[in-house]
């Protein structure tokens, strides 16, 4: 079974031509890019339905062409498409591809193969998505949470076609994943080079790792149920549907529990937050700390938070469905398994706060986002208490109180992070830098903006503005200045929404004509600045494999000549006065 | 430097923005004040939690930006900070939840005495129906139901002749009563929200849920669905009025009964009733006694 | 060093490598780790089939969703119990021909290989069969959902089974092209723990069919 650092080339594909090295390449690096502009392709469409969405809100029927089929079928496909198709597939699929081989000081993925098929298929899993918009009917309607019955029965929009294809755009996707986490978590057990021990790993790996573990064991839900109501609408079972009217007819199926399907769901819903959440906060562990120029405070602390978050995100998932009508006494177990997870949760955060604290801050952009990160997320996990603390939930569950909260928690903090990220290590993948000017300006905007659009939709939930209405019309408990509140959250929507432009025109353009990039212009301490070449060449490491002699945060270590020491630094180099001591 | 401005800027306006919004909570109507409290008491821990630590943020980026000739202090772990962070954490969270699982408690406990009325909702419209004299609900169910038995009651079950039928998107409570509501739906899921109540639950379609409370101030509220049910979900509402006790009493004389309703229909239209009822080869999913 | 102590390792301390030695020294083959992992995936699956199966038959626990009332579960031919014997032969085939590498006796490994491979594809034929003599005698799956269930587990079962003889008929191919004699070993040794492992959620999901 022994290999060695040969054998570990032997499996590598070297491809001779053009379409070999960027289309049907094996290449971690450029799969993790078609992986990502896939993902931020798709996601742009989600952004659009959003600001749609926002049109009809701020300013209801003043685009008479927003029916409200329309509109529901903007808020189901802008939901999955950001929660699954963007930030699910650019965080694993793309950072996780880019950054896991160069982190642990490997050639690549350990199926190299597996690893392209995974993304053609997510490719085809896109592309069934986006045929949703094309069938008669139009795409589901039925809220990206996908209840049956509503998803297949009359009075949904997309209730026949659009379903169909979402289901089945799921099932692909999952395959797609499934062949993606298998090989990043066999990667990161199997792949590290000489030295690096787990606790020698960036925090963005264990992020990663961890999230894909998750990823394997809680798609498995989606899947099961997806194929299971795919069944119901096509084959006629009754797994989901009960007995009903539609339209005035008796359904001919009996029997089925709608409440199956939402445990179902959110067995991988809930798990799905930390599987977006997990990698951002191992990402912007790293990012706070080269920027700081300090190591991450309390490491091994923030390695089993991760790892115990993890867990504990499989015990939760019934705190969506405290007013679903399951059995009411489990929303004591929930409540608390939920209101338990804050702590780790809490952990992570302070621990952020104290690496900053006696640091060395540089306010670069990239160090900008996890401030911003920083923010955000405590806000967005502190409205979180309030719904998972069960009587709390019951007076905001399905308001805007609701939206409100998610989109700050893991809508606004794994965008920052990835915005964040993305400044970040530009420069390492494209060799050219980004223009600083630009860089502040969509910062300040799209900080300053998500702020504005979210926060004042928790106090209309506080009201009672529920969520997924066409239109509030007339009650007896929304004041005139809820409407002003509406129109005022579109504004500030559609200005952040347009200052994404100077993010991808600042991107797009310096990839061409940028200045050329140091290849650790940070002087950041981990294995993937460390590279021969930048951006980094086929097969990383040039022909021998880095090895690893420290952790990846030796930042400031007192009498080292420079403030950081790279991972792949041998002990003797430094400081010999640091060894004596040892 | 900015951005530690831009931090305390977001966090002072925060809290302005919370105390000058003129959206918040409406009026309490029903006995849920310890919904309420327990929410205040979240808010008051969480509002301390998003203070500190922001402004300990935006300190932090003031004293120890970067200057030159700045280095980092080098600290790896400090265990003992941190258990004692995860101690008053801990102590927090206990804080917040014990009054939410307390209210919780109340919440899933009806008391024996609530009158039981059912909330029926459909695509797009709610109807009611009350117990009658006997107090207690007749059997009933999708397959009960004819074009002249739009509620579904089981014809055949004693129990469902004085139940009373609402038509129309109003429901009437008297003030004061503690009242079961008992919610079924005909087709989707739905969800049976008033704000100022506080309390709500889902109607599931094949189950029958329920939650109960008192309502406290006569008034006329709205009824909204919260649980998305299609494209007329934001079109779905109905009215609940509560009212002192006699005229209550008069608004309910005043509607029709299950009883009244079969003499009035058609004898083909009853014989059809009854035929569904007796080939009904499944107990009423909807059985509620 | 455990996986504890692993994790509570003070990664600061003490830079350099002379404790570790090369991984590729101590660690099995990437395919055998990705696997296990897949194990874990497939059980979860399968869990939670097993799972709704037995919340929509309405067995009395805390997740009282008062289904079940329709539930009519199906017979049990004799041809599922030919089937699961096929399955079992099939298994030990493999196992027969894992023992076989080990003692690098390839002609008998080869025959064992190819003895699994079809022993399998004669028990997805089985299935097939199974499945058409429960439509012909009327158990169709808008029927009941006992039967939706029946089809399911089964069909995603077969369709794990159908990857494993590709994987089989990969390795027949690498024999047949003289590939790498290490690597072969490795393929039958994985296909293998696979065959047992699909034989067990048979045999686990046989039970639960039966039972009840």
């Amino acid at each position: 079974m022994a290999t060695t650092i040969a054998d570990d080339l032997r499996p590598m594909h070297h491809p001779k031509t053009w379409v070999g090295k960027y289309v049907w390449s094996q290449d971690h690096k450029v799969i993790a890019i078609q992986y990502g502009v896939t993902a931020i392709a798709i996601g742009l469409v989600a952004l659009v339905l959003s600001v749609l969405m926002r049109l009809q809100l701020g300013f209801p029927g003043l685009f008479p062409w927003i029916q409200p089929e329309n509109y529901l079928q903007y808020v189901s496909m802008h939901g999955m498409i950001m929660v699954v198709y963007l930030l699910t597939a650019l965080l694993l699929g793309g950072f996780g591809n880019y950054m896991i081989p160069l982190m642990i000081g490997a050639r690549d993925m350990v199926f190299p193969f597996v690893n392209m098929l995974s993304y053609w298929i997510y490719l085809l899993s896109v592309l069934v998505l986006v045929s949703g918009f094309f069938v008669p009917g139009g795409p589901t309607g039925a809220g990206w949470t996908l209840y049956p019955p509503q998803a297949i029965s009359e009075g949904t929009p997309g209730n026949q076609w659009g379903i169909v294809t979402m289901l089945g755009s799921l099932a692909i996707f999952i395959i797609a994943f499934t062949m993606g986490g298998l090989n990043y978590v066999t990667t990161v057990l199997q792949a590290r080079t000489r030295g690096m021990t787990l606790m020698r790993m960036p925090l963005t790996v264990w992020g990663i790792f961890i999230a894909s573990i998750m990823g394997l064991l809680a798609f498995p839900a989606l899947f099961v149920a997806a194929i299971m109501m795919l069944l119901d609408h096509l084959l006629g079972s009754s797994f989901f549907m009960p007995a009903m009217m539609t339209m005035g007819q008796e359904s001919n199926t009996q029997g089925g529990s709608p409440l199956l399907f939402q445990h179902l769901f959110w067995f991988f819903g809930h798990p799905e937050v930390y599987i977006v959440a997990l990698p951002a906060f191992g990402i912007v562990s790293d990012l706070i700390s080269v920027h700081a120029r300090k190591n991450i405070f309390g490491y091994r602390m923030m390695v089993w938070a991760i790892v115990i978050i993890g867990g504990l995100s499989f015990l939760v998932w019934a705190h969506h469905m405290y007013v679903s009508g399951m059995n009411p006494y489990f929303g004591f177990f929930f409540a608390t398994s939920t209101l338990i997870i804050a702590i780790p949760t809490a952990i992570k955060v302070y621990n952020w706060l104290l690496t900053l604290w006696r640091g060395d801050i540089h306010l670069r952009v990239p160090m900008l986002f996890a401030i911003a990160f920083l923010f955000t997320f405590i806000h967005g996990g502190l409205t979180g208490l309030f719904l998972g603390n069960v009587s709390v939930d019951v007076p905001l569950s399905d308001t805007f109180f609701v939206v409100g909260h998610f989109h700050m928690v893991m809508g606004v903090s794994p965008i920052l992070v990835i915005f964040g990220a993305i400044y970040h290590w530009y420069p390492k993948i494209t060799g050219r830098m980004w223009n600083e000017t630009l860089g502040q300006v969509h910062f300040w905007v799209t900080f300053l903006g998500v702020y504005a659009v979210y926060l004042p939709m928790h106090y209309l939930g506080i009201l009672g503005v529920p969520r997924r209405y066409y239109a509030l019309g007339e009650t007896s408990f929304i004041p005139e200045s809820a409407h002003l509140a509406n129109e005022a959250i579109s504004v500030a929507a559609i200005i952040v929404f347009a200052a994404q432009f100077l993010f991808f025109y600042n991107m797009i353009w310096n990839l061409l004509r940028g200045p050329k990039a140091d290849p650790n212009p940070w002087g950041a301490a981990s294995l993937e600045w460390q590279t021969p070449q930048t951006p980094p060449g086929h097969g990383n490491w040039g022909p021998h494999l880095p090895t690893v002699y420290r952790w990846a945060y030796d930042y400031s270590v007192p009498h080292a000549s420079r403030d950081f020491i790279p991972q792949n630094e041998p002990p003797s180099a430094e400081a010999p006065s640091e060894e004596a001591a040892l | 430097m900015r951005v530690a401005i831009a931090i305390v800027a977001l966090v002072l306006g925060s809290i302005v923005f919370h105390l000058l919004s003129p959206w918040w909570q409406t009026p309490l109507a029903s006995n849920w004040d310890s919904i309420d409290s327990a929410l205040h008491i979240t808010l008051v821990i969480c509002a301390i939690a998003f203070i500190s630590l922001n402004l300990f943020l935006a300190l932090a980026i003031v004293r120890f930006r970067h200057r030159p000739g700045n280095r980092a202090h080098y600290a790896p772990e400090n265990p003992r900070l941190e258990r004692t962070l995860t101690f008053w954490t801990g102590l927090g969270i206990v804080g917040m939840l014990a009054p939410g699982l307390v209210a919780w408690g109340k919440y899933v406990d009806v008391p024996k005495d609530a009158a039981v009325v059912e909330a029926i909702g459909q695509q797009w419209q709610w109807t009611f129906r009350y117990p009658g004299p006997d107090g207690v609900l007749g059997t009933a169910g999708v397959q009960y139901m004819t074009p002249d038995n739009p509620f579904g009651v089981n014809p055949l079950d004693p129990f469902g002749r004085d139940d009373i039928l609402v038509q129309g998107n109003e429901l009437h409570l008297p003030k004061g009563k503690s009242v079961k509501l008992v919610l079924r739906s005909k087709d989707v899921l739905h969800d049976f929200y008033v704000p100022e109540f506080r309390a709500k639950m889902d109607l599931v379609p094949g189950l029958v849920t329920y939650f109960w409370m008192t309502p406290t101030t006569n008034g006329t509220f709205d009824i909204l669905c919260a649980e998305l049910c299609g494209v007329g979900h934001h079109e779905m509402r109905g009215t609940v009025v509560v009212e002192p006790r006699e005229s209550f009493e008069a608004w309910l004389g005043q509607q029709e009964s299950f009883n009244q309703l079969l003499a009035m229909s058609s004898p083909d239209a009853v014989t059809e009733m009854f035929r569904k009822a007796n080939s009904c080869s499944t107990p009423a999913t909807w059985g509620v006694r | 060093m455990s996986l504890i102590s692993r994790l509570a390792e003070k990664s600061w301390e003490n830079p350099g490598i002379a404790e570790y030695r090369e991984p590729d020294s101590y660690r099995p083959a990437a395919a055998t780790v990705g696997v296990y992992v897949y194990f874990g995936v497939a059980t979860v699956i399968f869990t939670l089939i097993a799972a709704a199966y037995l919340v929509r038959m309405g067995i009395p626990s805390a997740v009282d969703h008062g289904t079940g009332e329709d539930w009519s579960p199906m017979p049990e031919p004799p041809l599922l119990w030919i089937n699961t014997g096929i399955l079992v032969l099939s298994s030990l085939a493999w196992e027969a021909a894992t023992r076989a590498s080990r003692r690098d006796d390839v002609t008998r490994m080869r025959s064992m290989v190819m003895a699994g491979n079809a022993l399998g594809v004669l028990f997805l034929v089985g299935q097939v069969l199974l499945w058409w003599h429960y439509q012909t005698a009327g158990y169709y799956l808008s029927a009941n959902p006992a039967n939706a269930f029946f089809y399911l587990l089964t069909a995603i079962h077969g369709l794990h089974l159908a990857g494993g003889i590709f994987a089989g008929g990969r390795t027949l191919g690498q024999m047949a092209m003289r590939a790498d004699g290490q690597r072969i070993c490795r393929n039958v040794r994985l296909c293998t723990i696979y065959w047992h492992y699909l034989l067990a959620v048979w045999l686990l999901l046989a039970a639960l069919l039966v039972v009840t």
